[in-house]
């Protein structure tokens, strides 16, 4: 099998860049026949579609839109574009190849959401992705593009970009929202949903860069035709981020349902250095890790990673070979996740502190057999307790990678070194 | 005594202006104030924002002390920013961050003594693909080996 470009066909041109360049390729004229149509009917050809959120969550998003109160309240959409979980890098490519492509799906998105201003919120680090961003609006607005009366058709849209500052937890929907409204990004309880009371308390719809994106296209051939991709349950096509240790990492979009080993072996070339593959995070670094004979059977659906207990995610597929120890990896995840916890849910910010200390005590030659099980049972009592998603994000690489490879953290404990690197861990990294 | 230059504070009046809310200028208006400031913002820079944008100073402390990017200390000149996150920490990510420390001769969130260079280790910034990789103030650079990036850096003006 080979990769299906719908959205990065012309991402290797530089004209793409440009708004002319974006139209010389069929960019743009999607907007003529969405604002022929009912927004309702966009709404409804969104839900046949099947397309669902590519942020990670993968929530319907025509459902998702389709929880908006049908008044006439004004109401905003917000693009998430603050690309965080670990292995993924996707968002990135397509503002910096294609923004024209992220602005039409967000004026036809909100066009049928009754939105008359959006918000591109992008992580503050992005900063070349932000300057294409910036050109890229200029010239929508000078060309009619964007703002009152969009090419005639009487449909208003102003779009804006906000630049965060280095928080994982606003991709975080209500986290973003916070942001937005200059606080701190900490998340915010649901119910009320931000579809019902989102920025400002005002209903807002809250989509990742692929997700609008990805809606020119279904408007433009229809429903059907995006559903020829993809299986059932999972339809269309998907931006997967290749990183780790294979030959040729990067971003390939393929039909869901395509077989993670292909990815591996055919677009990223296999295993870097004649090793061999261990372990594979399918979905970003808050998925459970699978181990090689489940990275066999896996298919990059939501419902085959499901099967197999882990998750489509954000499509981050991180690749580990058989030369790294899961202790030392599992260290750096736990470092990460107690850095990010925002600190506002007990389990969370006490948890993840303890998940890191555990595991690094293990690492310096400190830890105990019962430790094993310890960070087990903090992991357990850190699932569904919080406001939000990252105290189970950070739940679930634990009870994996010591589930799957405990005869590693076993052998750590007892000889104070790695199994697999034979050293300790101040001498792994000197 | 930090001041906000006669642009600096039009930036900030700018942003003011720019959002539905008031407060959402905190944080680009703290980016503006922290270039101002040399690279990060001191008890002085938040008394200004305070000031020039009608807003507490907690208010704007909170958002200051929440996020990442703006610094709470002196750094160099350029400050190199390191990932050591899962993708970059599978292929050298924090080997390459102890090299170019001992190069350096400094430790991590350290000021060299000529002021030129800080170095940081850093949480995912999105280059999973490219790594290793580092960040030199608002620059990526990508698919580094340890000479590569003490090229990059000693060739800074």
């Amino acid at each position: 099998m080979a990769e299906t470009k719908m959205l990065s066909e012309f991402y290797h041109l530089d004209e793409y860049q440009t708004l002319a360049g974006y139209k010389s390729h069929g960019g743009y004229a999607t907007l003529k026949k969405a604002f022929g149509m009912e927004p309702k009917a966009i709404i409804e050809e969104v839900k046949a579609s099947g397309l669902r959120g590519r942020g990670g969550a993968g929530f319907p998003t025509g459902m998702k839109w389709g929880f908006l109160p049908n008044n006439g309240e004004p109401r905003y959409l917000l693009c998430n574009a603050d690309e965080g979980e670990p292995g993924t890098f996707k968002d990135r490519l397509m503002m910096e190849r294609a923004p024209h492509q992220l602005i039409e799906g967000m004026i036809i998105s909100g066009y049928a959401v009754g939105s008359k201003k959006g918000y591109i919120y992008i992580r503050g680090e992005y900063m070349k992705s932000i300057r294409i961003l910036e050109k890229a609006l200029k010239e929508a607005y000078d060309n009619g593009y964007l703002g009152k009366n969009i090419q005639g058709s009487g449909v208003d849209f102003d779009l804006d970009l906000y630049r965060g500052a280095g928080a994982y937890i606003c991709g975080e929907e209500t986290g973003m929202i916070s942001s937005l409204e200059g606080k701190k990004g900490q998340p915010k309880l649901k119910p009320p949903f931000p579809a019902v009371q989102g920025y400002l308390r005002k209903p807002t719809i809250v989509n990742n860069v692929e997700t609008l994106a990805a809606v020119t296209y279904i408007v433009k051939d229809g429903a059907q035709a995006y559903r020829k991709f993809g299986t059932e349950k999972s339809a269309g096509t998907k931006l997967f981020s290749l990183s780790g240790n294979v030959n040729k990492p990067g971003n390939y979009e393929v039909p869901l349902g395509y077989p993670l080993k292909d990815l591996i072996q055919i677009e990223g070339g296999g295993i870097k250095g004649g090793k061999k593959l261990k372990a594979v995070i399918p979905g970003g670094s808050s998925a459970p890790v699978l181990n090689a004979e489940e990275v066999e059977k896996a298919n990059l659906d939501y419902e085959s990673l499901a099967g197999l207990g882990s998750m489509l995610g954000s499509g981050a597929v991180i690749v580990i070979d058989d030369s790294q120890c899961m202790v030392d990896m599992l260290g750096v995840l736990m470092h990460f996740y107690h850095h990010e916890s925002c600190g506002q849910c007990t389990p969370c910010r006490e948890g993840t502190g303890w998940l890191n200390k555990i595991v690094h005590s293990i690492l310096e030659g400190r830890g105990r057999l019962q430790d094993i099980d310890l960070l087990i049972k903090v992991a357990d009592n850190m699932k569904g307790k919080t406001i939000c998603a990252l105290s189970d994000a950070a739940a679930l690489p634990v009870l994996s990678f010591v589930t799957k490879f405990r005869d590693e953290f076993e052998f750590f404990v007892r000889e104070g070194r790695s199994k697999v690197k034979g050293t300790s861990h101040a001498e792994m990294h000197h | 005594m930090f001041k906000l230059s006669a642009e600096g504070e039009k930036e900030v009046k700018k942003e003011l202006a720019r959002y539905e809310a008031r407060e959402s200028a905190i944080i680009p208006s703290l980016f503006v104030a922290q270039k101002e400031n040399g690279g990060h913002v001191s008890p002085e820079v938040i008394r200004e924002l305070s000031k020039v944008m009608d807003i507490p100073e907690s208010r704007i402390n909170e958002v200051f002390k929440f996020y990442t990017m703006f610094n709470q200390k002196p750094v160099g000149k350029y400050h190199v920013q390191v990932c050591t996150t899962i993708s970059c920490a599978l292929v050298g990510g924090r080997e390459l961050a102890n090299h170019i420390c001992k190069e350096l001769g400094v430790g991590l969130d350290e000021v060299t003594p000529d002021g030129r260079y800080t170095v940081s280790r850093v949480e995912c910034l999105g280059a999973c693909g490219y790594a290793p990789m580092m960040q030199v103030n608002d620059d990526y650079h990508e698919h580094l080996t340890p000479e590569s990036a003490m090229n990059i850096l000693r060739g800074m003006k």
